[in-house]
Protein backbone atom coordinates (compact mmCIF):
# COMPACT_ATOMS: atom_id res chain seq x y z
CA UNK A 1 0.00 0.00 0.00
CA UNK A 2 1.83 3.41 -1.20
CA UNK A 3 0.16 6.51 -0.06
CA UNK A 4 1.20 8.56 -3.08
CA UNK A 5 -1.39 9.97 -4.56
CA UNK A 6 -1.98 9.60 -8.40
CA UNK A 7 -0.50 13.25 -9.19
CA UNK A 8 3.09 12.51 -7.44
CA UNK A 9 3.17 9.05 -8.85
CA UNK A 10 3.22 10.45 -12.48
CA UNK A 11 5.08 13.98 -11.94
CA UNK A 12 8.18 13.97 -13.39
CA UNK A 13 7.18 10.34 -15.73
CA UNK A 14 4.80 12.38 -17.41
CA UNK A 15 4.98 13.60 -21.68
CA UNK A 16 8.27 13.69 -22.83
CA UNK A 17 7.07 16.89 -24.41
CA UNK A 18 7.56 15.29 -28.07
CA UNK A 19 4.15 13.20 -28.36
CA UNK A 20 3.10 16.21 -31.43
CA UNK A 21 6.29 15.75 -32.86
CA UNK A 22 5.46 11.92 -33.62
CA UNK A 23 2.05 12.68 -34.44
CA UNK A 24 3.33 15.54 -36.85
CA UNK A 25 6.37 13.54 -37.94
CA UNK A 26 4.28 10.42 -39.12
CA UNK A 27 1.88 12.63 -40.81
CA UNK A 28 4.45 14.59 -42.93
CA UNK A 29 5.89 11.07 -44.24
CA UNK A 30 3.01 9.66 -45.15
CA UNK A 31 2.19 12.75 -47.30
CA UNK A 32 6.03 12.21 -48.66
CA UNK A 33 4.67 8.88 -48.93
CA UNK A 34 2.10 9.46 -51.44
CA UNK A 35 3.72 10.57 -54.37
CA UNK A 36 7.25 8.60 -53.40
CA UNK A 37 5.60 5.62 -53.25
CA UNK A 38 3.63 5.90 -56.82
CA UNK A 39 7.13 6.75 -58.81
CA UNK A 40 9.04 4.25 -56.39
CA UNK A 41 6.82 0.76 -57.39
CA UNK A 42 6.93 0.65 -61.02
CA UNK A 43 10.33 0.76 -62.01
CA UNK A 44 11.18 -1.11 -58.92
CA UNK A 45 8.74 -3.51 -59.49
CA UNK A 46 9.77 -3.62 -63.16
CA UNK A 47 13.28 -4.50 -61.94
CA UNK A 48 12.78 -7.52 -59.99
CA UNK A 49 13.59 -10.64 -62.27
CA UNK A 50 15.44 -7.69 -64.50
CA UNK A 51 18.80 -9.00 -65.93
CA UNK A 52 21.75 -7.15 -64.18
CA UNK A 53 22.29 -4.69 -66.66
CA UNK A 54 19.28 -4.04 -67.16
CA UNK A 55 18.89 -3.13 -63.46
CA UNK A 56 22.49 -1.52 -63.01
CA UNK A 57 21.01 1.29 -65.96
CA UNK A 58 17.49 1.76 -64.23
CA UNK A 59 18.97 3.07 -61.14
CA UNK A 60 21.79 4.64 -62.24
CA UNK A 61 19.01 7.17 -64.00
CA UNK A 62 19.95 10.03 -61.50
CA UNK A 63 16.21 10.31 -61.26
CA UNK A 64 15.34 6.82 -60.11
CA UNK A 65 18.29 6.91 -57.69
CA UNK A 66 16.73 9.75 -56.00
CA UNK A 67 13.40 8.52 -55.82
CA UNK A 68 14.75 5.45 -54.52
CA UNK A 69 16.74 6.85 -52.18
CA UNK A 70 13.91 9.05 -51.02
CA UNK A 71 11.59 6.70 -50.43
CA UNK A 72 14.04 4.58 -48.49
CA UNK A 73 14.65 7.19 -46.08
CA UNK A 74 11.02 8.16 -45.88
CA UNK A 75 9.59 4.85 -45.53
CA UNK A 76 11.62 3.47 -42.59
CA UNK A 77 11.42 6.59 -40.85
CA UNK A 78 7.56 6.64 -41.08
CA UNK A 79 7.76 2.13 -40.43
CA UNK A 80 9.81 3.93 -37.45
CA UNK A 81 7.66 5.76 -36.29
CA UNK A 82 4.48 3.33 -36.50
CA UNK A 83 6.26 0.13 -35.46
CA UNK A 84 7.04 2.34 -31.90
CA UNK A 85 3.53 2.89 -31.24
CA UNK A 86 2.79 -1.40 -31.91
CA UNK A 87 5.28 -1.71 -29.13
CA UNK A 88 4.35 1.08 -27.25
CA UNK A 89 0.57 -0.42 -27.57
CA UNK A 90 1.30 -4.67 -26.99
CA UNK A 91 4.62 -4.94 -25.55
CA UNK A 92 3.62 -4.69 -21.70
CA UNK A 93 7.15 -6.01 -19.48
CA UNK A 94 9.17 -2.98 -19.21
CA UNK A 95 12.25 -4.78 -19.87
CA UNK A 96 11.28 -6.12 -23.32
CA UNK A 97 9.25 -2.88 -24.35
CA UNK A 98 12.60 -0.86 -23.99
CA UNK A 99 14.71 -3.46 -25.65
CA UNK A 100 11.92 -3.44 -28.60
CA UNK A 101 11.91 0.54 -28.75
CA UNK A 102 15.96 0.47 -28.61
CA UNK A 103 15.79 -2.21 -31.61
CA UNK A 104 13.23 -0.02 -33.49
CA UNK A 105 15.27 2.98 -33.73
CA UNK A 106 18.69 1.57 -34.40
CA UNK A 107 17.71 -1.18 -36.88
CA UNK A 108 15.60 1.32 -38.91
CA UNK A 109 18.43 3.67 -39.12
CA UNK A 110 20.58 0.28 -40.15
CA UNK A 111 18.50 -1.25 -42.87
CA UNK A 112 17.29 2.60 -43.89
CA UNK A 113 21.10 4.02 -44.48
CA UNK A 114 22.00 0.04 -46.06
CA UNK A 115 19.51 0.50 -48.58
CA UNK A 116 20.68 4.20 -49.20
CA UNK A 117 24.48 3.24 -49.80
CA UNK A 118 23.28 0.41 -52.01
CA UNK A 119 21.19 2.54 -54.24
CA UNK A 120 24.09 5.52 -54.15
CA UNK A 121 26.55 2.54 -54.84
CA UNK A 122 24.75 1.28 -57.76
CA UNK A 123 24.23 4.70 -59.29
CA UNK A 124 27.74 6.10 -58.73
CA UNK A 125 29.82 2.92 -60.27
CA UNK A 126 27.83 2.35 -63.17
CA UNK B 1 -7.48 6.91 -2.76
CA UNK B 2 -4.15 6.20 -4.73
CA UNK B 3 -3.75 2.41 -5.65
CA UNK B 4 -7.02 1.19 -4.44
CA UNK B 5 -7.28 -2.35 -6.58
CA UNK B 6 -5.43 -1.61 -9.83
CA UNK B 7 -5.00 -3.80 -12.08
CA UNK B 8 -7.27 -6.82 -10.86
CA UNK B 9 -10.47 -5.98 -12.01
CA UNK B 10 -11.57 -8.52 -14.51
CA UNK B 11 -12.04 -7.05 -18.00
CA UNK B 12 -15.32 -6.40 -19.77
CA UNK B 13 -15.40 -9.05 -23.06
CA UNK B 14 -15.44 -6.01 -25.46
CA UNK B 15 -13.32 -7.55 -27.72
CA UNK B 16 -14.15 -11.16 -28.29
CA UNK B 17 -17.60 -11.31 -27.72
CA UNK B 18 -18.95 -9.14 -30.70
CA UNK B 19 -19.18 -9.60 -34.16
CA UNK B 20 -15.86 -6.20 -34.71
CA UNK B 21 -17.81 -3.49 -37.13
CA UNK B 22 -16.48 -3.55 -41.20
CA UNK B 23 -14.77 -0.27 -40.37
CA UNK B 24 -12.83 -1.66 -37.41
CA UNK B 25 -11.80 -4.83 -39.34
CA UNK B 26 -10.35 -2.11 -41.81
CA UNK B 27 -8.70 -0.10 -38.59
CA UNK B 28 -6.93 -3.06 -37.25
CA UNK B 29 -5.50 -4.33 -41.00
CA UNK B 30 -3.97 -0.55 -41.31
CA UNK B 31 -1.94 -1.57 -38.34
CA UNK B 32 -1.06 -4.75 -39.55
CA UNK B 33 -0.01 -4.14 -43.16
CA UNK B 34 2.37 -1.60 -41.85
CA UNK B 35 3.71 -3.97 -39.65
CA UNK B 36 3.93 -6.58 -42.10
CA UNK B 37 5.55 -4.11 -44.21
CA UNK B 38 8.40 -4.52 -42.34
CA UNK B 39 8.95 -7.89 -44.49
CA UNK B 40 8.91 -5.79 -47.72
CA UNK B 41 11.28 -3.19 -46.23
CA UNK B 42 13.87 -5.63 -45.54
CA UNK B 43 13.45 -7.52 -48.56
CA UNK B 44 13.78 -4.33 -51.21
CA UNK B 45 17.14 -3.08 -49.02
CA UNK B 46 18.46 -6.65 -49.12
CA UNK B 47 17.68 -6.46 -53.05
CA UNK B 48 19.51 -3.23 -53.64
CA UNK B 49 22.27 -5.07 -51.53
CA UNK B 50 22.19 -8.18 -54.03
CA UNK B 51 22.23 -5.33 -57.06
CA UNK B 52 24.73 -2.99 -55.53
CA UNK B 53 27.06 -6.87 -54.38
CA UNK B 54 27.64 -7.67 -58.20
CA UNK B 55 25.68 -9.68 -60.90
CA UNK B 56 27.33 -12.90 -58.85
CA UNK B 57 25.54 -11.78 -55.67
CA UNK B 58 22.60 -10.07 -57.66
CA UNK B 59 21.63 -13.21 -59.29
CA UNK B 60 21.42 -15.08 -55.98
CA UNK B 61 19.18 -12.36 -54.30
CA UNK B 62 17.35 -11.84 -57.47
CA UNK B 63 15.83 -15.25 -58.15
CA UNK B 64 15.14 -15.96 -53.98
CA UNK B 65 13.33 -12.93 -54.29
CA UNK B 66 11.40 -13.98 -57.52
CA UNK B 67 11.32 -17.53 -56.55
CA UNK B 68 7.86 -18.74 -56.23
CA UNK B 69 7.57 -18.55 -52.30
CA UNK B 70 9.18 -15.21 -52.71
CA UNK B 71 7.33 -13.94 -55.19
CA UNK B 72 4.40 -15.03 -53.34
CA UNK B 73 5.62 -12.66 -50.11
CA UNK B 74 6.26 -10.06 -52.66
CA UNK B 75 2.60 -10.05 -54.76
CA UNK B 76 1.51 -10.09 -50.06
CA UNK B 77 4.02 -7.22 -49.64
CA UNK B 78 2.40 -5.17 -53.06
CA UNK B 79 -1.42 -6.09 -52.20
CA UNK B 80 0.07 -4.69 -48.39
CA UNK B 81 1.35 -1.45 -49.75
CA UNK B 82 -1.52 -0.68 -51.57
CA UNK B 83 -3.92 -1.46 -48.94
CA UNK B 84 -1.82 1.38 -46.72
CA UNK B 85 -1.37 3.48 -49.12
CA UNK B 86 -5.39 3.72 -49.75
CA UNK B 87 -6.54 3.35 -46.60
CA UNK B 88 -3.63 6.18 -45.11
CA UNK B 89 -4.99 8.21 -47.47
CA UNK B 90 -8.61 8.24 -45.64
CA UNK B 91 -6.38 8.95 -42.15
CA UNK B 92 -4.71 12.17 -43.59
CA UNK B 93 -8.69 12.96 -44.66
CA UNK B 94 -9.72 11.91 -41.40
CA UNK B 95 -7.22 14.46 -39.81
CA UNK B 96 -8.53 17.10 -41.50
CA UNK B 97 -11.72 16.55 -39.77
CA UNK B 98 -13.60 15.42 -42.99
CA UNK B 99 -15.55 12.21 -43.76
CA UNK B 100 -16.62 10.82 -40.42
CA UNK B 101 -20.22 10.64 -41.11
CA UNK B 102 -21.30 6.47 -40.95
CA UNK B 103 -22.53 6.04 -44.49
CA UNK B 104 -18.87 7.94 -46.14
CA UNK B 105 -17.16 5.97 -43.73
CA UNK B 106 -18.09 2.67 -45.98
CA UNK B 107 -18.27 4.41 -49.04
CA UNK B 108 -14.37 5.50 -48.58
CA UNK B 109 -13.72 1.95 -47.29
CA UNK B 110 -15.31 0.03 -49.92
CA UNK B 111 -13.65 2.46 -52.14
CA UNK B 112 -10.43 1.87 -50.44
CA UNK B 113 -10.43 -2.02 -50.76
CA UNK B 114 -11.38 -1.56 -54.67
CA UNK B 115 -8.31 0.97 -55.36
CA UNK B 116 -5.65 -0.85 -53.41
CA UNK B 117 -6.90 -4.39 -55.06
CA UNK B 118 -6.70 -2.69 -58.78
CA UNK B 119 -3.48 -1.29 -58.12
CA UNK B 120 -1.69 -4.57 -56.64
CA UNK B 121 -3.16 -6.26 -60.39
CA UNK B 122 -2.19 -3.65 -62.25
CA UNK B 123 1.42 -3.33 -60.75
CA UNK B 124 1.77 -7.16 -60.78
CA UNK B 125 0.86 -6.97 -64.45
CA UNK B 126 3.78 -3.74 -64.60
CA UNK B 127 6.10 -5.98 -63.15
CA UNK B 128 5.55 -8.87 -66.10
CA UNK B 129 5.02 -6.33 -69.09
Amino acid sequence: MSYRTDRQRVAGLGSAKDGVHHFWTQRITAVALLPLVLLFVFPFARSLGSDYQTVVATYSNPFNAIVAILFILVAFRHLQLGLQVIIEDYVSSKPARTAALIANVLLSWAFALAGVFAVAKIAFTA
Amino acid sequence: MADVNRGNRPLSPFLTSYQQPFNAVLSILHRATGAGLTVGGILMVWWFLGVAGGSDYFQFVDDLVTSWIGGLIMLGCLGMLWYHFFNGVRHLIWDTGNGYEKPVVRMTGLAMLAAAGAMTLITWIVAYL
